[in-house]
């Protein structure tokens, strides 16, 4: 089910949600909206469930004008960040509930549910109220729930945002195994660049209800089409600079930048902390800078750094290996040499 | 600083005798106000002993009267049920103008009094008033009729149900509602389904308050009611027309009927308070 979303356009009062947003997921694939709140990127979400509905533009299920569908025609799978569990029925009535209300004989729910059951690795809680679940679980079985009737594609609002930080991880990679065994075409919200990263086939990364950029994570990530999607995506350095054509100035030092400004003008420079290369001894055009604090972070070391001829701290990330190496103390004299710096037209 | 005791105190946790005596005092309030005249109650309608008790609550008039306040409870309650969980829906789910308006309407009856609650369905309805001629034109009797009881009754007791409904559902949001019409249920499934059960317990608690209410109430009924013994004489009805004509044994007597209604419904809300915290 390929889905198609076309110039859609939602206002809440004087708050723009989404403004004119176009968007086509491919039949199959698992897609992750990311942004920060306020985004729209629920707005979206909902509006594909038909929770919402759009003031301009139309949404489209394999070239099916979604405008006439209400919510309980379109046949989706949603799940919702806190579960939304039927609190009075028991794991297998929650997952039951879509083929009750289409009146499915007994038999049938009883098979689908079991087997439900056992894709998500829940079998034998079937008689459990949601109360005695864990968040984890919960989650389960609401996407168990959500799949019950086979939805033409499964939407996912922020679903492991009120999980710990384990837990998380685990379901992150279950899910992703779910969707590479069943193929269902899958939207999902996160603000959470990890995850949407690990999980998604494709990343659209949005932005006060525009879409900023589509592409890859490793496309989004190596080649952020503007400062947003650069700032948004991981830490980044950013630099103000004075820019003119191929160079910016930042502070003393003058850098090499692909930019085709005819007019100098005032602007900013992006140094991912990956970019920052750290020596001891100084070569040519390296800049002084002093080491303020070390923290050992998961694959290395995070380095803050003050650097007077920038005019501006900055961090640097190096791995393990480099960083014993360079055995840096606070207070150290280091010198930097920026691998990459980057420069967009437009100032945020 | 010194200590002075060996075992520490919360600090919440008030000294001996200041506790002694805020109980004593509750217990002290309670006993004069509540549980004396109770008392005096059941003493006064078993005064000419069990069967003098048997035979006033067995009276053709008093049945009448028990007969008739069944009957209004059992019009007015389920109309303030369908009342209440409308407006409730209504007040919890939706921003529209008007909504201030409506939850402050909703406590009219509460701060009103009921007699002139009856005042005016008698200016509306009687003889003299504004829809009383045409309606007796057609045949149709409002007040000093079961019609006017009625609709005073419905009228003192309609917040209960939709006050008791209006924080919880706010508070329990419609996310499960929403999840239910996305998994294809029909507004009515929706309802009966995933609502009604969500609700069921604050509506039940409301519909023994909105009940106890409407059996006991007496101004507004007395209002419109005119009082015609045996005809529409309610069973507070029936006490006050009785003690009027110094059967004090049979008014306490037809009264323990009340009290017993009153103390049935305060079991029947502690039950249902406690299955409502075990639900949730």
């Amino acid at each position: 089910m390929t889905i198609t979303v076309k110039g859609i356009t939602k206002r809440f009062g004087t708050f723009t949600a989404l403004n004119n947003v176009s968007l086509e997921v491919p039949s199959g694939e698992l897609v992750a909206l990311l942004g920060p709140s306020g985004s729209g990127k629920t707005s979206l979400l909902r509006i594909l469930s038909g929770l919402e509905q759009p003031d301009q533009g139309t949404a489209f299920f394999d070239g099916t004008d979604l405008g006439e569908q209400s919510a309980r025609q379109r046949n989706v799978g949603l799940v919702f960040q806190h579960y939304a569990l039927f609190r009075h029925l028991d794991v297998f009535e929650n997952v039951a509930f879509a083929l009750r209300v289409r009146k499915r004989p007994d038999a049938e729910v009883r098979a689908r549910v079991t087997e439900l059951l056992q894709l998500v690795q829940l079998e034998g809680l079937g008689r459990r109220m949601p109360s005695q679940l864990s968040g984890g679980q919960r989650q389960r079985i609401a996407l168990a729930r959500a799949l019950a009737a086979r939805p033409r594609v499964l939407l996912l609002d922020e679903p492991f945002g009120a999980l710990d930080a384990q837990v998380r991880a685990e379901l992150r990679s279950w899910l992703r195994r779910l969707h590479d065994e069943i193929h269902l075409t899958t939207v999902f919200v996160t603000h959470d660049q990890d995850e949407a990263f690990e999980v998604a086939d494709r990343v659209v990364v949005m932005n006060h209800g525009r879409v900023e950029q589509v592409g890859s994570p490793a496309e989004v990530f190596e080649h952020p089409a503007n400062d947003f999607v650069m700032r948004f995506l991981g830490h980044v350095n950013v630099l103000d600079a004075q820019l003119s054509q191929g160079s910016a100035r930042v502070g003393d030092v003058v850098l090499d930048v692909i930019h085709d400004a005819t007019s100098p003008h005032r602007g900013r420079v992006y140094v991912r902390p990956h970019e920052v290369e750290i020596g001891r001894a100084h070569t040519v055009g390296a800049i002084a800078a002093r080491v303020t604090r070390v923290t050992p972070l998961g694959g290395g070391l995070k380095i803050d750094l003050t650097a007077p001829a920038l005019g501006s701290n900055l961090r640097a990330d190096v791995d393990w290996e480099r960083g014993s190496q360079l055995a840096l103390r606070d207070g150290d004299e280091v010198f930097l040499s920026l691998r990459r710096a980057r420069v967009f037209e437009q100032a945020a | 600083m010194i200590l002075e005791r060996a075992i520490p105190r919360a600090a919440t946790t008030e000294p001996l005798w200041v506790r002694r005596i805020v109980i004593g005092f509750g217990l002290v309030f309670v006993g004069l106000f509540v549980v004396v005249p109770l008392g005096t109650v059941v003493i006064a309608a078993l005064s000419h002993g069990i069967s003098a008790y048997g035979r006033a609550i067995s009276d053709p008039q008093a049945l009448r009267a028990l007969k008739l306040t069944l009957l209004v409870a059992v019009i007015a309650v389920p109309f303030n049920v369908v009342f209440g969980v409308a407006a409730a829906w209504a007040i919890a789910r939706f921003k529209f103008r008007g909504r201030a308006l409506l939850i402050t309407l909703i406590d009219l009856p509460l701060a009103v009094s009921p007699v002139i609650a009856g005042l005016v369905f008698v200016l509306l309805f009687g003889a003299h008033g504004v829809l009383g001629p045409w309606l007796s034109a057609h045949g149709v009797k409002v007040i000093f009729a079961l019609p006017g009881i009625v609709l005073a009754t419905t009228f003192v007791t309609f917040p209960f149900v939709a006050r008791e409904l209006i924080p919880l559902m706010e508070a329990q949001g419609h996310e499960e509602e929403e999840a239910a019409l996305v998994l294809g249920a029909s507004p009515w499934q929706m309802f009966t389904r995933v609502t009604l059960p969500k609700i069921k317990w604050g509506l039940l608690y409301g519909v023994v308050l909105c009940t106890a209410r409407a059996m006991g109430e007496f101004g507004a009924v007395s209002v419109v009611s005119g009082n015609i013994r045996g005809r529409t004489s309610t069973l507070p009805l029936h006490v006050e027309i009785l003690y009027n004509e110094y059967e004090y044994q049979a008014a306490f007597a037809v009264a323990s009927l009340l009290v017993i209604i009153g103390i049935a419904s305060l079991i029947a809300r502690r039950v249902i308070a406690r299955r409502r915290k075990e639900a949730t």
